[in-house]
């Protein structure tokens, strides 16, 4: 991908064409966020029966989650390719969230349920993410130290570590007492259909924060997005840069996983597809498209399956089958991975 | 199929004798006959096993020798298919499970289930085999069409190939109200076995007398088309033996036990590791190697929550993603991947 720095919108010597590609990416990132907007009121007012209070109320609440995830796994899976390097990398390919489940199960395994339960609902939030970051900064540090050339290394002991985590899971659902097994259950997948509100307000606000303490990096972005050398010949501080939006990528996560559970391909198809529709490579446009993309997906996608499709499926079975094919397409077809 | 990555020349430390085979054997047998001492069942415990009184032999008549046999044979042909998978496909990160093989035999199961339903083991078996073939044809076709042949990346695309099948599977039995029964398909566990319920097995005893008599060729095969075929061999028959053992191994397995995630990959792995890699010596010490694995597992997993169990899936899962990651990271240390 060769990259040409365009030149920042202040100085005024744009061509026609350059103000085209402009326009372009306005009118794209407008076009999506109307789309995300009718998505969200249809899923709300679709062939509602009985009472629209009770109808409002819950789909209020898994719209709500729906939004919540689509940003989180689009902000995070965009700037993580930046950082990462790659195109076909994103959080969950890297086992991020298995991490954050794992994570659980050893709180729950060490202090047992009860105590875990009688936390709030915030505090447990934070303890996870705080244990969470330290645990996923160790990792990335030593495995981005050891095979900093070698993504496709991180990729594959990322997908072992989510099968790793499915048999530790397991096993913890037949070590474990039922009730703490109940208690970890509760906690690792709180599915969206019936969503907490408590949980869905902690995890709102902490997304925006996390989108929030983004803002500020997404212009280094853009010189990480060069290479190592090349950014650091450019004066930008590539270490901390990449430290703060590993840190970042860590609450999105957690919140996204704490909600829905892992979707292992949703970010992958969400970063894509985003760089793929704006021809940019500023990370303003491109994260925010990639918060709209992640939108449309999620509310879309669960609108076909939940109103549509009659709940005929789960969301997820569906974003692996399609994520997975587009996977295996990226594999087979890029020549520099 | 030749990739970049060749297996890891044979340590000079390494050839079997006989008398290493030998010493394998007893300590099976030992394992064996202390793990038939094991069981809910309390009136059986070791010390009644010389000689057991008719009740008691009622008990290991009916499910504590099945359940060995199966152990032995199901830990024997997964890795023995994993050998020689790796050995047509020169590739050290290729086997039942990172190739589909084991997703599309479970698919069989469930087209089987919904089509055929009251009919026999045998025929589900049959239809089972039939979609291994086919899906591992497929991995086959998908990895000569491939850009970057190296291990990691064929392991990757295998990988993901499994989770598509997967997808569909479940998509599939979602519709149908049947995830319940794939749950147990995708668990392997010895719990089930009983007289009569295991028989089916020692097909595997079959082909893998053929696989053993192939075992040369097939890593000759290995080598390339031109190769081969320059040696006086028909590539093409060879090679759709060789799918044809493994498939069946692979199927037989999953239909009668349900799937051992790593099994075939580590086993073999790490028996060439220590024991150099000349098949036909090489593949008896696997097929023993994989039996004492499993039965290691499945003794563990009788043990740790006595007198429940824990599935084999689980143990072996575990153990072998730990396994499976760090010969990730040894190989993408030493080899240029």
């Amino acid at each position: 991908m060769t990259t040409l720095i365009s030149p920042s919108p202040t100085r005024s010597h744009t061509s026609p064409e350059e103000a085209r590609r402009r326009r372009r990416i306005r009118v794209t990132l407008g076009i999506l966020a109307i789309l995300c907007a009718v998505g969200i009121a249809a899923y709300l007012v679709y062939d509602v029966r009985g009472s629209w209070e009770y109808a409002m109320d819950l789909r209020g609440r898994q719209v709500g989650s729906l939004v919540v995830v689509g940003a989180a796994v689009g902000a995070s899976s965009l700037v993580f390719q930046t950082i990462a390097g790659s195109r076909i990398l994103t959080p969950s390919v890297m086992g991020f969230d298995a991490l954050y489940l794992l994570v659980q199960t050893i709180i729950v395994f060490f202090f047992g349920g009860t105590a875990f339960m009688l936390m709030g609902v915030g505090e447990r939030f934070v303890i996870n993410t705080v244990v969470l970051a330290v645990f996923g900064m160790l990792l990335f540090r030593w495995l981005f130290g050891r095979n900093s050339r070698n993504l496709l290394v991180l990729v594959l002991v990322g997908i072992v570590i989510g099968s790793l985590f499915g048999s530790l899971t397991s096993l913890a659902s037949r070590v474990l007492s039922p009730n703490d097994f109940l208690t970890l259950q509760d906690v690792m997948f709180a599915s969206f259909n019936t969503v907490d509100a408590n949980l869905l307000w902690v995890a709102g606000i902490v997304c925006l924060i996390g989108l929030a303490a983004l803002v500020p990096l997404l212009r280094y972005l853009d010189v990480v997005d060069l290479g190592f050398d090349n950014a650091v010949a450019l004066g930008a501080p590539y270490h901390r840069v990449v430290t703060a939006t590993l840190a970042v990528v860590t609450v999105l996560v957690a919140v996204s996983t704490a909600l829905v559970g892992p979707m292992l391909f949703l970010g992958l198809i969400v970063a894509n597809l985003a760089r793929q529709i704006l021809p940019t490579h500023r990370h303003t446009e491109l994260v925010l498209g990639s918060v709209l993309v992640g939108v449309l997906c999620t509310v879309g996608g669960q609108f076909v399956v939940g109103h549509l499709m009659d709940n005929g499926t789960t969301l997820s079975v569906v974003v692996n089958l399609v994520g997975g094919i587009y996977f295996i397409l990226l594999l087979m077809r890029t020549v520099k991975l | 199929m030749t990739t970049t990555t060749r297996p890891a020349p044979a340590p000079s430390r390494g050839g079997v004798r006989a008398v290493h085979l030998w010493i394998g054997v007893a300590v099976l047998a030992v394992g064996g006959y202390l793990s038939l001492g094991i069981g809910a069942a309390t009136s059986v415990g070791i010390g009644d096993l010389f000689p057991p009184t008719q009740s008691e032999w009622h008990i290991l008549a009916t499910s504590r020798i099945p359940r060995l046999m199966a152990v032995l044979m199901a830990g024997a042909s997964l890795s023995v298919a994993g050998l020689i998978m790796q050995r047509i496909t020169a590739n050290r990160f290729v086997s039942p499970s990172t190739s589909g093989t084991v997703e599309a035999a479970v698919l069989g199961i469930l087209i089987a289930t919904m089509f055929f339903n009251s009919t026999s083991l045998v025929v589900k078996m049959l239809i089972a085999i039939i979609t291994a073939i086919l899906g591992t044809m497929i991995f086959l076709q998908m990895l000569q069409r491939i850009q970057h042949r190296e291990g990691i990346v064929v392991a990757l695309v295998g990988l993901m190939y499994g989770g598509v099948l997967a997808a569909i599977t479940t998509f599939v039995a979602y519709q149908r109200d049947m995830v319940q029964y794939l749950d147990i398909w995708t668990t392997g566990s010895f719990s089930g076995i009983l007289e009569g319920r295991y028989e089916p097995l020692y097909t595997v005893l079959v082909v893998g007398v053929i696989g053993y008599l192939f075992a040369d060729r097939f890593t000759v095969i290995g080598m390339g088309e031109s190769f081969a075929t320059n040696l006086g061999l028909n590539y093409k028959r060879l090679l759709y033996i060789g799918l044809i053992v493994v498939s069946v191994m692979a199927a037989v397995v999953v239909v009668v036990v349900g799937a051992i995630p790593f099994l075939g990959l580590i086993v073999p792995n790490v028996v060439t590791l220590l024991m150099g890699d000349n098949v036909k010596k090489v593949l008896p010490v696997t097929a023993l190697a994989g039996a004492g694995f499993v039965l290691a597992c499945d003794v563990a997993g009788r043990m740790i929550t006595y007198p429940y169990e824990i599935p084999v899936a689980t143990i072996a899962g575990v153990i072998g993603g730990v396994v499976f990651i760090w010969l990730i990271l040894r190989s993408a240390k030493g080899a240029a991947v």
